[in-house]
């Protein structure tokens, strides 16, 4: 028996993936969690006690994760926020983004918190994917690569493969990732608070480049409209269901490759379902600290990341300060 | 047919000079403490592949491929250098001089270098070279500049 709700939701997803023939891979997903009423809430948590290295404490992590998705759901217990997001028997893909290596990817402290959350919500362990553009870039940043169908898989594109047929929507046309498209049901988006050398800042967003065979065909004018045209694929869309940011150390120039001299210990986590407003909310957390320090602001320097304005245009969410409600905890 | 055999004689020695290029990276006791790990090769057309957006200033400045490697230190802490060899020496130093100096401190290691602490650029010829190490200390930034000094030594060799 579907609730009201859950039929309404699965109209919704169908509209969004643009097709009425759905898939049975299709069919399972839940609708895309797009804020059409009341503003976009983006949870910003954070813990002054974290260290913000490589070895940031798992269980400190832990409590900031708990604590930032609580105020995110706005329940008393962080199982619960996890219940809301996943049903059992989903495969729930973590997207990471470790192109740059240790230092700034999304870190596995972080991840394995995830998991562990996932599994207590009811996921098992077969159906959590971790998954990025390549295994070397996993491996990179700390990751095992596991193939294995007894536990939580952790694989890059180049294992799992792409779709034959090209998706498309304005500028991007792309092959997606099948771990995206076939895999997964629902996927959390895991990206890292730091600058982009050419689109200005590489958040929620851009973190799905990853999941098309041809990022490097999308970084002129400064991503724009391509970050945001990319973010429209309907699985993409239709799939993603919340961004948990790892802001825990963020990075204000010379992204997006690790510059420990351009880092600074933000000690924090964004949590958001609407990608727009985290990117919007994100982007002005670094041009703070790039005021603080001294430098110009993204506008000036010509980076100015004009796709999170585009992405509200096509739809995806909100950059108006006045809709989106940061709530920092 | 005395034409033909220059030519290729020719050929072979381009052939030869290009095969020759050097393994810049020190290994055992040229850079004391470092253990080198994993090497990565990346030519101008796949450096998107490593650095992503990051790519297109190299591309933008004149890049023939990037070479990378993983090292420990005294089992204490990792690090990662890249060179990055480019078309010419103009093109590595306007890389080196692209970076914002502010908060760097310069070092003896190529033609000029700057040390960040936890990191380290400089250039020498058509060499630009990044070393990163993921610890913030002191003993990391003087282990950097030794292994900058280890990397400067086999770049003046090759380029002999």
């Amino acid at each position: 028996m579907r609730t009201r709700r859950q039929v309404v939701g699965s109209c919704v997803a169908a509209l969004m993936g643009g097709a009425c023939g759905q898939s049975p891979e299709r069919s399972r997903s839940r609708a895309p969690q797009a804020e059409a009423a009341g503003p976009s809430r983006v949870v910003i948590a954070r813990d002054p006690s974290l260290g913000s290295g490589g070895g940031a404490d798992s269980a400190h992590l832990a409590k900031l994760l708990d604590r930032a998705m609580q105020a995110f759901y706005n329940v008393d217990d962080a199982l619960e926020a996890w219940r809301r997001l996943v049903r059992p028997g989903e495969t729930v893909g973590l997207k990471v983004n470790c192109l740059a290596g240790k230092g700034a990817s999304t870190r596995p402290a972080l991840v394995e918190a995830v998991c562990e959350r996932l599994q207590q919500a009811g996921i098992r362990a077969r159906d959590i994917l971790i998954w990025d553009r390549l295994s070397e870039d996993l491996e990179s940043a700390g990751y095992r690569i596991a193939t294995g169908r007894d536990r939580i898989r952790v694989m890059g594109n180049e294992l799992l493969g792409y779709e034959d047929e090209l998706s498309s929507f304005g500028s991007a046309a792309s092959l997606l990732a099948t771990a995206l498209t076939r895999v997964c049901d629902a996927v959390i988006n895991l990206p890292v608070l730091k600058d982009h050398g050419i689109v200005g800042v590489t958040l929620a967003m851009k973190n799905l480049f990853g999941a098309v065979h041809n990022p490097n065909k999308y970084h002129p004018n400064t991503g724009d409209p391509y970050v945001a045209d990319v973010y429209m694929l309907p699985p993409i869309r239709r799939k993603v269901r919340l961004a948990i940011c790892d802001a825990i150390a963020a990075q204000y120039q010379g992204g997006p490759s690790y510059m420990p001299q351009w880092s600074w210990p933000y000690r924090g986590l964004l949590v958001a379902r609407d990608p727009v407003a985290l990117d919007y909310t994100g982007w002005q957390i670094i041009e703070r600290e790039r005021a603080r320090r001294g430098l110009k602001s993204l506008k000036e320097v010509g980076r100015e990341p004009r796709w999170i304005a585009t992405a509200a245009r096509h739809g995806i969410g909100t950059n108006d300060p006045a809709r989106i409600q940061a709530l920092e905890v | 047919m005395k034409r033909l055999g220059i030519v290729s004689l020719l050929a072979l020695i381009a052939v030869a000079c290009v095969r020759r290029e050097p393994d810049p990276f020190p290994t055992g006791d040229e850079a004391a403490g470092w253990v080198k790990g994993r090497g990565r090769t990346f030519p101008a057309s796949e450096l998107w592949r490593y650095v992503d957006g990051d790519a297109e200033r190299y591309l933008q400045a004149g890049i023939e491929r990037t070479v990378t490697a993983e090292y420990r230190y005294r089992g204490q802490f990792e690090a990662v250098a890249d060179v990055h060899i480019m078309r010419s020496p103009e093109a590595a130093r306007r890389i080196f001089a692209s970076e914002p100096a502010a908060g760097s401190r310069p070092v003896e290691a190529g033609e000029a270098g700057r040390s960040y602490g936890p990191s380290l650029t400089f250039h020498r010829g058509r060499y630009f070279v990044r070393l990163v190490a993921y610890e913030e200390s002191a003993e990391a930034a003087e282990a950097l500049r030794a292994l900058a000094a280890a990397i400067d030594r086999r770049i003046q060799v090759a380029r002999r």
